[in-house]
């Protein structure tokens, strides 16, 4: 089709360095600094004018199956849904896209799906952007200039044909969790047999096998039942944020954290810690601890269970009474409780973790054992590396990664690369190590291939493309196949035999098609293994000392934004606040208002960090909360070989991050440089001065007054001077937010983004206070800043009945729509911005500048097409999801004029949101979800005192906190 | 001056004063000898000029207040009607139509009109613009800006003598008095 | 106030100048040849007024962004300049009307240059809510004209209409009301005109103007209606302007103190800019004997006293907000004070409350470079007032969260600069090219004088 064509053509320019400089200053996502004018952007249009239409006509050419309950064929205008997988670190994530014409706009979570159960993380939400990226690389490069398809058609049979057994052929992947491409493996290696291949990620969880090796002897992958514990304690584990390897885990824990009447109960959360996750925001009790400190902590737990070793650990204090106490009610829910360690953890820790839930009749209730879908070795780069030096490596294969940005600093991987006479990079654009590759072969999106992956209870799935390749690209499949002699094998052909090779032959058709029609694999869940706990090797574990604790010591952070680097060039993750700091388009070494004292740091002073000889600079962010005596640095920024959008974001930390067979905290020297660095955050003040925003009680306090919401704010009465007008008619929309559950994730905030084409500005304009995110999460730290806890509240446009924006409008281009939606009128607005300044929750959003000139048209494939996409000089805000409610509503009356049921219509935020926070509805239904939460003693609305009469309103947190420990926090 | 004194064509006579006080006393004298239809042409608003000339009160008020009232019915209705008539919308929960927030546009569009009405009213009553007037042939008409007191005798039919009024402007301090034609 | 300012007419016009001196004065400057200060000067407020002219370019060809304005702070420099700008435009109609009613004889020299001040002020002002509005070429939306296309009307329950109908009435009024004034000196002018173009432009204008007798008779009722609807106009005009922040509700803006402590302040600001300019003009065209110390003392003790209401008013405020208990309100005052732009908000009391005392000194009243300091450190002042009510009140509100701070780009510091090009640029066409004091009043008033 002649979408291609086009393709090529811009291809050819790309080359022409005015191209590149157009390219650079027509990408708003880009400009920090904004710049731009209107010819570039006449002549971008007419360069990408072919697009628009043909785009429409890319359905992949195998047949793929909507999930739309019934619903086969299209109907145009009507999205259609496919259930697919997205891959992170090997473990798969069930997803459903919505397209359009043929073009995938907005993912959700697959309800079908056990590890996604219809919630789809930030990183899933954003990967549509990424599908449009136009940074991706769109070509073979050969030694860095472009190549073809053809001549590595050429070259490959020809060089793999000389590689005999194997000799010298090393093959480094990122964690396999597909099926069909283990078997890849396997078919490879008979092929070479002294080949090595290796899986490798950057945030692997070798540590967690290592382990469950010394626990049981074999590597296995704990499977956690959060919903069947009272009492969980997490050592470093942030398995409700980027530890998190199911959004399944968030429901399961948000389930039990939700109260319905005084009398429910709810999980009591622990935590230990050393930078602030959303874990540790959740936690009932949380202990700031260096990263030394946690496994002494871990082994005093081990003692005070009586576990093994009569003497304490720790000395006399607050440390060993909060561990004590802790195992007191741990004990006091025997095969009701929790304990997890997390991936930074040495293998120690969590080989005891698997003990104490041992102990504690855990295993079989709270906790089961199983296969690991995944497993990665990176010690094994460090063979690699030595065969390097000596000389033997001949081949090195790169199947996807970017392991010269990312492998241990201490292997030097770059010099690795230069020393392979041959070596092939299998990767999504062209990276740093793309850039040190003989070779370089576009990687397909996994939007647009077909592939298979299994979830972390081992439940396998297909992935299903939505879209042709738009830069062709080939599957790591696809290139092993090739590799192992099999050339020209397609992704879809792999898949297909791989799983119809192991149904009954009458049965494959039928399996497949439903396969792929509800996006799970039936029977494919790995079963339940119950392991024998090898005591004496624990115990002689518990014996050896522990590594002493130093000055400063350092941790290592996965990005929320770019997860392990991956994201870098992904502008709506970029300008994502990271939700504890609220740093935007950068990281920073996290240190304790304490530390910061004690090195006479602030926040934003450039610091040089020196690590086992290697120095890199980087920005301090002081985060109250944060362990004493320590730095935790994030990764996955200052990529330097990547699209326009990552280029020279932020600081790589990689460079300081060693590898070896444990974690270890020691030899981090921070210098203060006295230059400053300007960060970006979206909120700058962090204390609820006192006013009564964010609501909260114990457990206990709930249960004595159950009213405490009421009293805590002062009285709301509902008087007005003039008849009002009343919203007894029809449907009456609103929404309420549970506290308790929100877990502060950015999740509502990218579906909310991709649901309503909400452009991003760069990190120039967030400096400047115009992000244009309609939905805030705002982030409270309740006490002293050494040691405070933390409460969110998503505030979105609170669609008040007397809404103060409404009466200042001079153009009324914002009024009530009669089911009582504070509407925006986009084409009538002239921007005089009045109404934002009368909203008391500063929830508008103003197009200072023309956020979305100059876009190319790929980009804008990524827009939804039920939304309009708004001028500058315009206010906007939440809707409600609005055109939601249409589609719906006119669904409905397609169907014979049915009424709307309760819960049909979901509003983006409310339907990613992994921990059911968010409910919508209808009002006038006294039945309806929404309507019984209102009902709830816990319900206020957020300046209600003001008598704007809000649609949305909270339910006020509760935290369970251990009696015992009262007064030990400020510790 | 053939033909003058049929008065025909004859607008009316003038003659200059030294000051407003000869002025006024000579207006006063005329109207006594029975001349109706005097005016006079001074720099500024001369003190009891209008007595002198029997010049009734003028009526802008009444003119300005009508128009005022009509501004403020007016900016009304129209906030009345669009509000609730021609477009109604809910509008931060309060009535489609309220008297207290209509003040101030009312009372603004009748100061506005009262405003235009009191100047182009002036304008009319005066016969403005207007840009020739016999009174102009005067030879110190200028000075009637500056710092003269011109007095102007207009003739008020057929039987209007000039050389009578000249003389009568002469007789009273009047300098420079001349025949005004049409 | 009538008796503060009662005085002999004798100090209000120096010597005992006849009625042709007086009209020889004051044509004069008119038709002087133009003098090389005047141009210097037109040179320099000329290309300020460029300036302005490309800033507003380019905020409408690039949008909004190119001022500091962000969220929380929607308006900044804008709203400022407009509010700061209307104010200065109360002085003229005040001296014209009000004065007028209370018959204080000493506005006579002053009003007619006073009256010209307010039309360039609130021409100033008027750019800046058209031009604030993030798609100008739309907002003629303002306006209640059944407008895009779908017989939309504006809400009439927004401040911003109320401002939209307030100042162009004002704006409107006060053309009406100087022009008025201004026929009876242009007849003058027509009259004294050698060239033949001033002879027909004049001529034109002044509309074939006798000075009849039955002319003053309705000319004089005329001028009395526009003072008398003049006077509530002007009362009016910044009690709404005021509207825009005491109808919203936030703390700091929402207080019913607004509209009299705003009215002060337009005064107050107002008097000060027409001693500023008045100082530098008698001197330039020798006007001592008609703009005599009597008018600048007087209005100095206006200065004084609408500076003590302005400084009761902000200490009112500070009361009523602790009075009140409403923590955000409390809040939002202190942090008026002692915040992030606390210096602002010093700037503001030192001079708009301290400097005008040394008023209360007969020695200060009557002294040129001080009344002329004085002065522009009350301009000063009024502008830091209008910005500290706006912004400061802004960037923190209710939700701690939304708090953010504001800071001006180029492009604002450039266009406030360059509105006051162009109201000097007018000011400069106005003092070449019509006579900046009324000759037929003052030459009304010395008759008066001689007690005819």
């Amino acid at each position: 089709m002649n979408g291609r064509r086009y393709w090529r053509s811009l291809g050819q320019r790309q080359d022409s360095p005015e191209f590149r400089q157009w390219l650079e200053r027509e990408f708003p996502q880009l400009a920090s600094e904004w710049t731009g004018s209107r010819r570039t952007l006449l002549r971008l249009m007419a360069a990408s004018f072919g697009l628009a239409g043909l785009t429409a006509c890319r359905r992949p050419a195998e047949r793929i199956l909507p999930a739309g309950r019934g619903i086969e064929g299209y109907v145009p205008g009507r999205p259609l849904y496919y259930a697919t997988i997205m891959t992170l670190s090997g473990l798969a994530t069930g997803l459903l896209v919505e397209t359009h014409e043929g073009r995938p706009t907005k993912i959700e979570g697959n309800p079908e799906h056990p590890s996604s159960r219809g919630a789809a993380t930030a990183f899933a939400q954003a990967a549509i952007l990424g599908l449009y990226d136009p940074d991706r690389s769109r070509s073979v490069l050969r030694q860095g200039r472009r190549s073809s398809w053809e001549e590595l058609a050429g070259f490959l049979p020809s060089h793999f044909r000389a590689a005999g057994r194997g000799e010298g052929l090393w093959v480094v992947s990122s964690a396999i969790g597909s099926p069909t491409l283990a078997r890849l493996k396997a078919l490879l290696l008979e092929k070479y047999p002294r080949a090595r291949w290796i899986e490798y990620e950057p945030l692997g969880r070798e540590q967690e096998w290592e382990g469950s090796r010394l626990a049981f002897g074999r590597a296995l992958q704990p499977q956690l039942r959060l919903d069947q514990a009272e009492v969980i304690l997490s050592l470093d584990a942030d398995f409700l944020g980027l530890d998190c390897l199911a959004p399944a885990w968030i429901q399961d824990f948000a389930r039990r954290r939700r109260i319905s009447s005084p009398g429910g109960g709810m999980n009591r959360l622990y935590v230990v810690e050393t930078a602030y996750s959303l874990t540790g925001a959740m936690a009932d009790h949380r202990r700031r601890a260096r990263p030394s400190e946690i496994p002494a902590l871990a082994q005093e737990l081990a003692r005070a269970l009586g576990l093994a070793g009569e003497l304490p650990v720790l000395q006399p204090g607050p440390p060993r009474t909060w561990a004590e106490a802790v195992a007191r009610d741990l004990r006091r829910h025997p095969g009701r409780c929790l304990v997890l360690a997390g991936p930074r953890q040495p293998a120690a820790v969590h080989a005891l973790v698997h003990w104490i839930n041992h102990a504690l009749g855990n295993v079989g209730r709270t906790v089961h054992y199983t296969e690991p879908p995944v497993q990665t070795q990176a010690e094994g780069l460090r063979d690699l590396a030595a065969e390097a030096a000596s000389g033997g490596l001949r081949t090195l294969v790169i199947l996807g990664g970017n392991p010269v940005y990312d492998a241990p600093a201490d292997l030097d991987f770059s010099t690795v690369m230069r020393k392979a006479p041959v070596s092939i990079h299998l990767g999504p654009e062209a990276d740093e190590t793309a850039a040190l590759a003989s070779w370089h072969v576009p990687e397909a999106h996994f939007l647009e291939s077909w592939g298979d992956g299994r979830a972390l209870d081992g439940t396998a799935s297909i992935q299903q493309p939505l879209i042709e390749p738009l830069f062709g690209g080939k599957t790591a499949g696809e290139l092993a196949a090739w590799i192992a002699g099999h050339p020209r094998q397609r992704a879809y052909d792999l898949v297909r035999d791989y799983w119809t090779a192991r149904w009954p032959k009458g049965d494959a058709e039928r399996l497949w098609q439903r396969s792929l029609h509800d996006g799970v694999i039936p029977e494919t869940a790995f079963p339940a293994v119950r392991p024998v706990l090898d005591e004496p090797r624990l115990r002689a574990l518990l014996a050896a000392p522990l590594p002493a604790g130093e000055e400063l010591e350092v941790t290592f952070l996965p990005s929320a934004s770019t997860y392990d680097g991956r994201f870098a060039n992904n502008g709506w993750l970029q300008e994502a606040p990271e939700p504890i700091t609220k740093l935007t388009w950068d990281n920073a070494a996290l240190i304790s208002p304490a530390t910061a004292r004690r090195l006479g740091l602030e926040a934003g002073d450039l610091a040089a960090l020196e690590r086992a000889g290697r120095r890199i600079v980087m920005p301090v962010w002081i985060q109250p909360g944060h362990a004493d005596g320590a730095v935790s640095l994030t990764l996955g920024y200052g990529r330097l070989r990547c699209g326009r959008v990552g280029r020279g974001i932020g600081h790589n930390a990689y460079p300081l991050r060693l590898g070896g067979p444990s974690p270890h905290p020691a030899g981090l020297r921070l210098s203060k440089l006295g230059r400053k660095y300007p960060l970006a955050v979206t909120q700058e003040h962090h204390s609820m001065e006192g006013r009564p925003l964010v609501r909260e009680a114990t457990l206990d306090e709930f249960r004595r007054n159950p009213d405490f919401t009421a009293r805590e704010g002062p009285k709301v009465e509902r008087f007005s001077l003039f008849r009002e007008h009343a919203y007894t008619q029809g449907h009456q929309w609103g929404m309420a937010v549970d506290l308790n559950a929100c877990i502060g994730c950015n999740a509502c905030l990218l579906a909310c983004q991709a649901e309503n084409n909400i452009p991003i500005v760069g990190k120039e304009q967030v400096r400047r206070g115009r992000e244009m995110h309609w939905i805030r999460l705002d982030r409270y730290y309740a006490g002293g800043e050494d040691d405070p806890q933390v409460v969110w509240q998503p505030v979105a446009c609170q669609q008040c009945e007397m809404a103060p924006c409404e009466t200042v409008c001079p153009v009324a281009a914002t009024n009530h729509s009669p089911e009582g939606l504070n509407d925006m009128t986009y084409n009538r607005c002239i921007g005089t911005r009045y109404c934002a300044n009368n909203c008391p929750y500063k929830v508008r959003r103003f197009n200072f500048l023309d956020y979305h000139k100059g876009l190319e048209e790929i980009h804008k494939m990524a827009y939804n097409p039920d939304v309009t996409v708004r001028m500058r000089g315009v206010m906007e805000k939440c809707t409600y999801c609005v055109q939601r409610i249409e589609e719906k509503r006119i669904q409905a009356k397609a169907e014979g004029r049915r009424p709307l049921r309760d819960g049909e219509i979901l509003t983006a935020c409310q339907q990613t949101c992994p921990a059911e926070a968010i409910v919508f509805g209808d009002l006038n239904d006294p039945e309806s979800r929404v309507s019984r939460l209102k009902r709830d003693p816990r319900n206020y609305s957020l300046l209600g005192e003001l008598n704007t009469r809000p649609r949305t309103s909270y339910l006020a947190k509760l935290r369970n906190p251990n009696p015992e420990l009262e007064g030990l926090e400020s510790s | 001056m053939t033909g003058g004194p049929s008065g025909s064509s004859v607008y009316g006579v003038a003659a200059e004063f030294e000051d407003a006080a000869r002025l006024l006393h000579a207006l006063r004298e005329l109207r006594r000898r029975g001349y109706a239809r005097l005016d006079a042409c001074t720099p500024f608003p001369v003190h009891g000029i209008e007595q002198a000339l029997g010049l009734r009160r003028s009526p802008l008020g009444w003119v300005a207040l009508a128009a005022g009232v009509a501004g403020a019915a007016g900016a009304l209705l129209l906030q009345w009607w669009t509000g609730s008539v021609a477009y109604p919308l809910v509008i931060g929960g309060k009535p489609f139509f309220a008297l207290e927030v209509s003040v101030p546009v009312a009372f603004e569009l009748a100061v506005l009109l009262a405003s235009f009405a009191a100047v182009l009213g002036m304008l009319a009553l005066n016969g403005l613009p207007r840009l020739y007037h016999p009174s102009l042939r005067h030879s110190r008409f200028r000075r009637a800006s500056d710092d003269g007191f011109l007095l102007i005798v207009e003739s008020d039919g057929p039987h209007f003598q000039p050389e009578r009024a000249l003389e009568a402007l002469r007789s009273l301090g009047g300098r420079q008095a001349e025949v005004l034609e049409e | 106030m009538a008796t503060v300012f009662s005085s002999p007419e004798s100090a209000l016009v120096l010597g005992r100048p006849s009625l042709a001196e007086v009209t020889r004065t004051v044509a004069g400057i008119v038709e002087r040849r133009t003098p090389r200060a005047w141009w210097v000067a037109f040179a320099l407020t000329g290309s300020l007024t460029l300036v302005l002219l490309a800033m507003l370019g380019y905020l409408v060809s690039t949008g909004i962004g190119v001022w500091g304005n962000n969220s929380p702070v929607g308006w900044a420099f804008d709203i400022t300049n407009f509010v700061f700008w209307i104010g200065i435009g109360h002085a003229g109609t005040l001296i014209s009307a009000i004065l007028y009613l209370f018959r204080q004889r000493w506005r006579t020299s002053i009003n007619r240059f006073a009256e010209a001040m307010t039309l360039f002020a609130v021409a100033c002002a008027a750019i800046f809510p058209m031009f604030h509005v993030g798609r100008p070429w739309r907002a003629y939306w303002l306006f209640p004209a059944p407008n895009a296309w779908l017989g939309l009307w504006p809400n009439f329950r927004s401040p911003l209409i109320w401002d939209v109908f307030a100042v162009s009435t004002y704006g409107t009024v006060s053309l009406l009301f100087w022009y008025v004034g201004l026929i009876p000196d242009l007849a003058t002018l027509r009259d004294r005109a050698q060239s033949r173009a001033r002879q027909v432009i004049y001529g034109v204008l002044s509309l074939g103007w006798r000075g009849s007798a039955r002319h003053w008779n309705h000319y004089e009722m005329a001028y009395l209606l526009l003072a008398g609807l003049s006077t509530p106009l002007v009362l009016s005009v910044h009690s709404i302007v005021s509207f825009d922040f005491a109808v919203s509700l936030l703390p700091g803006w929402h207080t019913t103190i607004f509209p009299p402590y705003f009215v002060a302040g337009a005064i107050f600001s107002g008097f000060a800019m027409v001693v500023t300019l008045m100082v530098v003009a008698r001197q330039a065209f020798g006007l001592q004997h008609l703009v005599t110390m009597k008018h600048l003392e007087n209005m100095n003790k206006v200065m004084l006293a609408t500076g003590l209401i302005v400084g009761y008013a902000y200490g009112v405020e500070f009361f009523i907000a602790w009075y009140s208990g409403n923590p955000y309100e409390r809040f939002a005052f202190v942090n008026r004070a002692l915040g992030p732009y606390g210096w602002a908000y010093w700037i503001m009391v030192a001079a708009n409350v301290l400097a005008p005392q040394c008023f209360w000194f007969r020695r200060v009243r009557t002294s040129l470079p001080a009344m002329f300091l004085i002065s522009i450190l009350v301009n000063l002042g009024m502008w830091f007032e209008r910005f500290v009510i706006i912004v400061s009140s802004l960037h923190r509100d209710f939700l701690p969260s939304a708090w953010g701070m504001f800071r001006p780009t180029w492009v604002d510091l450039l266009t406030l600069a360059g509105s006051f090009g162009l109201f000097l640029t007018l000011f400069l066409l106005f003092v070449r090219f019509l006579p900046l004091i009324s000759m037929s009043e003052v030459k009304g008033m010395m008759a008066a004088r001689e007690g005819v």
